[in-house]
């Protein structure tokens, strides 16, 4: 008893002095603020090299011609870059439409009981490895069709895309005051009119920030394209042919050993990076200014 | 005639529910699908080896015997020593973001960080990886004497753990910043200080939220395929150091599915595929549930 008395008067507080315990939170407060700062590392030196190395390959040249031979100096992605274009049109176009319908669907059922399992459904499909996406176009599209094709490709982005698009059109639309929908109702509007025009339009912003999220998710997806678009050296506009896109290219030409294709990836890596960043900052930007407000 | 006309009423809003509705089919279809169709490409080797197929040391495509334990083994230790890495460094992310530093310049620059690390696509960080980092890696284990292959397990582990920060921080984060001011302030006017605050009240009260931003991005881990692929070293052999070059399951997919030649060799990879599938849909749901949990406690 009299030592706990003379431990509180000389400030010993149970565990350890004051002046311990003030070190103590001193201490993790400099720790929390080093690694945080350390895990930001990583990414500016991605960034630094990425950007170093690849203006130095960059130049009008390198838009608008196509790879040359290894030894030859000079070349250019326009395969790769035309290749991820139609790739993220066709695939947007398979994706979109029922994942908007999903989205829908989900939002209006959202107090039945089985919405629980759809929505747990359209996690699982997004928990899926992306690998194990391109095994799939590989055995429903690449197998029966006879031979790799941009479509195989755009199928699996496509499916990629689906629970991200439904979600984010989910969560859009749950957001939509009901007395909006109510007062359409009320006035006689149809049901299926009332959701077109008056719920689906409220909710813009948030539909579109979602395909280009989800936009921007897929354009850098190699690992179901390996086996499915599968690359391709030359031009290709044709859906039902092998196809090029910017991540394949820098997978091929990463693991080739000529010095000429190397700098083509490192360009071709600042591209895409570019191209991902963007995409980012515009959903931003549009979800920020374009806001659902009520 | 005119009776039944009546009775089927095809108007707009039958047609608009029939099509939202047939959007949630194209959704069943496509995950029974999924499922199905790795279970009836991969039963040649289900049917030919069994459990075998996970506990086989040798995988020789030329005498067609397939064994997935390498590669099993692989993943997991990426995987886990990714999460070790990384697991503590995003915690402190969280706690700098919803404690030290609510709002300002670094505040916004960490967190726009950590974003942007989620955006990057994973062969940029695999291209990076094999560029710059490798030769890094190399250096040093000729510093220390050992074989320098650069690319190898704990290469591609260290790689992983970047790529998986932000899934754990961003969860950790938004479930820190749920906890009750009246719980933190009682404590503090108890007299803690703020690590005591963040250790003995904030961290408890948010733990299985943590728990499962952690499940999430070990689901993330496993599945990764480029960037480890690229690194790692593409060996069947079973890694007997962390430096040693091996495989994980995912990779050896991507290296060898365009190499199968025989149907077996083939069902061999959508066989891995099918377990990998598996494993990472568990590990989601669960993680997944968890949050549910948690936020439904929350309000």
């Amino acid at each position: 008893m009299a030592d706990k008395l003379e431990n509180i008067k000389s400030g010993n507080m149970g565990r350890g002095n004051l002046s311990f315990r003030i070190f103590k939170d001193r201490l993790f407060k400099i720790f929390v603020f080093v690694i945080s700062g350390l895990a930001t590392i990583p990414l500016l030196l991605i960034l630094f090299y990425i950007a170093k190395m690849g203006i130095a390959s960059i130049n009008w040249e390198f838009f608008i011609n196509l790879p040359r031979p290894p030894g030859e100096v000079g070349g250019g992605i326009a395969n790769a870059l035309v290749g991820t274009l139609i790739l993220i049109l066709t695939s947007s176009l398979i994706a979109i439409p029922p994942a908007i319908a999903l989205g829908v669907f989900m939002s209006e059922n959202k107090t039945k009981s089985f919405s629980k399992w759809i929505g747990s459904g359209v996690e699982i499909l997004q928990g899926i490895p992306s690998i194990v996406i391109g095994i799939i176009a590989y055995v429903w599209v690449v197998r029966p069709m006879g031979g790799f094709s941009a479509l195989s490709g755009s199928v699996a982005l496509a499916i990629m895309m689906i629970p991200f698009i439904a979600k984010s059109t989910e969560e859009t639309l749950k957001m939509i005051p009901l007395h909006l929908k109510e007062a359409s109702m009320a006035l006689g509007v149809p049901y299926y009119k009332t959701i077109l025009k008056v719920v689906m339009p409220a909710g813009l912003s948030g539909i579109v920030t979602g395909v280009i999220i989800a936009i921007a998710r897929v354009a850098g997806e190699t690992a179901p394209l390996l086996f499915t678009a599968f690359g391709n050296h030359f031009m290709s506009y044709s859906i039902f042919k092998p196809m090029n896109s910017l991540p394949l290219l820098i997978f091929n030409y990463a693991g080739s050993p000529y010095d000429e294709w190397h700098s083509l990836a490192w360009g071709a890596s600042f591209v895409l990076v570019v191209m991902v960043l963007l995409l980012n900052i515009i959903s931003k930007i549009l979800s920020k200014r374009w806001k659902v407000k009520f | 005639m005119m009776l039944k006309k009546k009775n089927i009423k095809i108007n707009g809003d039958t047609i608009f529910k029939y099509a939202i509705g047939s959007s949630v089919v194209v959704l069943i279809m496509l995950i029974v699908g999924i499922f199905v169709s790795l279970i009836v490409y991969s039963y040649p080797t289900i049917a030919k080896f069994g459990f075998g197929f996970i506990s086989g040391h040798t995988w020789d495509p030329v005498t067609e015997e397939f064994g997935a334990y390498p590669f099993l083994i692989g993943t997991l230790i990426t995987s886990f020593i990714a999460l070790i890495l990384s697991f503590p460094v995003s915690i402190m992310i969280s706690i700098l973001l919803s404690e030290y530093l609510k709002s300002g310049v670094i505040h916004n620059y960490v967190k726009s960080s950590v974003e942007l690390l989620a955006g990057i696509p994973s062969i940029i960080y695999g291209f990076w990886g094999l560029f710059i980092f490798v030769p890094v890696v190399r250096e040093v284990q000729m510093y220390f004497g050992i074989t320098p292959y650069g690319i190898g397990i704990l290469t591609a582990s260290l790689i992983l753990s970047v790529m998986i920060i932000p899934y754990s921080a961003t969860i950790a984060y938004e479930v820190i910043s749920l906890t009750p001011s009246e719980i933190k302030e009682a404590a503090y006017s108890l007299g803690a200080t703020h690590f005591e605050v963040i250790r003995k009240v904030i961290l408890p009260y948010s733990s299985s939220g943590i728990v499962a931003g952690v499940l999430l991005s070990l689901g993330r881990a496993l599945g990764e395929t480029m960037a480890v692929t690229m690194v790692i070293g593409n060996s069947h052999i079973l890694p007997d150091t962390l430096f040693a070059p091996g495989n994980t399951m995912a990779s050896v997919i991507a290296n060898e599915f365009t190499e199968a030649t025989s149907d077996v060799y083939l069902s061999a990879l959508i066989e891995i595929g099918l377990l990998l599938m598996i494993v990472t849909a568990f590990i989601n749901v669960v993680g997944k549930m968890i949050i549910k949990k948690f936020s439904v406690g929350m309000s």
